[in-house]
């Protein structure tokens, strides 16, 4: 079973959700982290890292000596990350899709494809027994999404994967909402919080995924959200409150589970996923 | 003209809420809104809007079913598993490369614009504002990032104003980069967690040190933190990032954002904290 934490809105408790989450599962959760842009879930769940491997894109590479500068490759490219400029061809590699289309094209044969690292993956094992994989997108890299979908190969069916999304409704989120079996999207009620949620439940319904909301710092906002729930016909699956205890185990990276109350909250999230997704 | 981003790495730091106060307090400027998916100022600014186009991004492969001959070329060229096993394109899976379009050897493919989202030119009670909203599950939110910063300066151009205020996306990537390219500052919120500390160093690495950018930093409800705030200043200090100001966690900020109001609008203590900051970061901007 995978489970995908998003949100629309930055910083409404994705992470404290997912990491919640996966570690009151223990030993038969993963956890993956898609937020590669700003991975966080590692301050929370402590992982020993036992395996750290670059991940790489293809772009192209010409030989020089090959090419007859006919600029079809130029010409052909949609991202415009080839240029013919007199006897030389200029690669932009971080406009490159990757699609390999130049290659295919050149009457020549005179490119061929070398790797742009767009960034690091890493995996181990996480407190209470959680299986952890996370990315790094490389600093100056734009295109987040072939470092998701390396971090999201990693996927083991046997165990129930939490995935946590990076906030927003654009490829990176696709991208990471893509053959998930559930979606949980975090929120709060404010404004803010109800109009980017509005946005991720649009989301979910184009690519047709099940979904619960949990409400955090419920207590300090308006009802707009509950009332937009209830409308939708989207269950609140839990709400958390605003509490100092709770910012204050956040801000020193620690779990809420700790709390036996926490602990039974987190199990009951759980339990109502596996009841909405089992019939 | 200057143009000054409001960034954060992590999400919900108080990017849009400090956005809105800045425009209530800086004179002489043109607003604009660059996180396209999920844009929320004008929740407190409440444009209206002047002037609307849709945004065209990237193109995007149709099989003509009629005359498709399903020979399969086209489903193994596809490198992002596209179309389908009855030859038909999901939209939301296609890249818009072109390659099917190119090889299908019976040209069966159309290659349509996509239209991605909508852009505005608006007016609010602190100004003219530029914003857009992509269209869910749609691409290229770089693109149309870079389509507001290009009208908000064709805007101030027009107006003769100096001044350009961006609400950024969050994050590193592909929209924040657009966002921040040829910037002449960009202002850093930070919150004093382990995940804010985190985020502030790796999006001051992307601002600083790989585009050169002079970056100014806050950090916002420094009061629920007051070690982890220390920290965040001491690596301000270090790496030649000036510190323009702390605020205080404060319940009115969320009551003047459900009420659709900048803080600096209250009389609050919170609001003149702001106002000063400001007052720190327009000197700044003033002398680069």
């Amino acid at each position: 079973m995978v489970i995908c934490v998003a949100s629309g809105k930055g910083g409404t408790g994705k992470t404290t959700v997912a990491t919640n989450l996966a570690a009151v599962l223990g030993e038969k959760a993963q956890y993956l982290d898609c937020d590669v842009e700003e991975p966080n879930g590692h301050i929370f769940l402590k992982p020993q890292y036992e395996h750290r491997e670059k991940v790489y894109v293809p772009v192209p590479q010409v030989d020089l000596n090959k090419c007859d500068f006919c600029k079809k490759c130029a010409e052909f490219c949609q991202f415009n990350a080839l240029a013919v400029l007199g006897k030389n061809v200029l690669v932009f590699p971080e406009l490159c899709h990757s699609c390999g289309g130049c290659m295919l094209i050149c009457p020549k044969e005179a490119i061929t494809e070398t790797g742009r690292e767009v960034g690091v993956c890493e995996k181990g094992r996480a407190l209470l027994g959680v299986e952890f994989v996370h990315g790094h997108l490389r600093i100056g890299e734009a295109q987040a999404v072939p470092l998701i979908e390396r971090i999201k190969k990693e996927i083991k069916p046997d165990k129930t994967a939490i995935v946590d999304a990076p906030p927003g409704t654009s490829c990176p989120v696709i991208a990471t909402l893509k053959g998930v079996d559930f979606v949980v999207l975090v929120t709060e009620p404010t404004p803010f919080g109800l109009h980017d949620l509005k946005l991720a439940v649009g989301v979910a319904r184009i690519l047709n995924l099940p979904m619960g909301v949990v409400i955090n710092r419920a207590d300090l906002g308006d009802e707009k959200v509950f009332t937009y729930c209830e409308e939708e016909g989207i269950p609140v699956l839990m709400t958390i409150p605003f509490s100092r205890s709770i910012a204050e185990s956040y801000a020193k990276g620690k779990l809420i589970i700790g709390e036996e109350k926490w602990r039974d909250e987190f199990l009951k999230l759980f339990q109502k996923i596996r009841e909405i997704i089992g019939g | 003209m200057k143009e000054l981003v409001i960034i954060s790495g992590k999400g919900g730091t108080g990017k849009t809420t400090l956005t809105a106060s800045f425009a209530a307090l800086a004179k002489n400027k043109v607003l604009a809104d660059t996180d396209v998916d999920a844009p929320d100022l004008h929740l407190i600014l409440s444009p209206a809007i002047k002037h609307e186009e849709p945004f065209k991004g990237g193109h995007y492969a149709v099989i003509r079913q009629e005359d498709c001959t399903a020979c399969g070329t086209c489903r193994e060229l596809c490198r992002f598993e596209a179309i389908s096993e009855d030859f038909k394109v999901n939209p939301i899976d296609c890249e818009g490369c072109g390659v099917c379009v190119h090889f299908c050897p019976v040209k069966a493919i159309d290659f349509p614009q996509r239209v991605c989202g909508k852009w505005f030119i608006s007016e609010t009670r602190f100004g003219p504002m530029v914003h857009a909203q992509l269209d869910i599950a749609q691409e290229n939110s770089g693109l149309l990032a870079t389509l507001v910063r290009q009208q908000a300066k064709i805007l101030a151009e027009d107006k003769n104003l100096e001044l350009i205020l961006v609400d950024g996306p969050p994050g590193i990537g592909c929209p924040v980069i657009a966002s921040i390219t040829g910037a002449t500052c960009v202002l850093i919120v930070a919150e004093p967690t382990p995940s804010g500390m985190h985020d502030l160093e790796r999006v001051w690495q992307l601002a600083r040190g790989h585009f050169g950018i002079p970056c100014l930093a806050c950090v916002n409800k420094y009061d629920l933190n007051p070690e982890m705030a220390e920290k965040i200043e001491q690596f301000c200090q270090q790496n030649e990032i000036k510190l323009v100001g702390k605020i205080p966690f404060d319940p009115k900020v969320t009551e003047a954002v459900v009420n659709g109001k900048a803080i600096v609008e209250y009389d609050t203590e919170t609001a003149s904290i702001v106002a000063s900051m400001w007052e720190e970061v327009y000197n700044y901007l003033e002398k680069i």
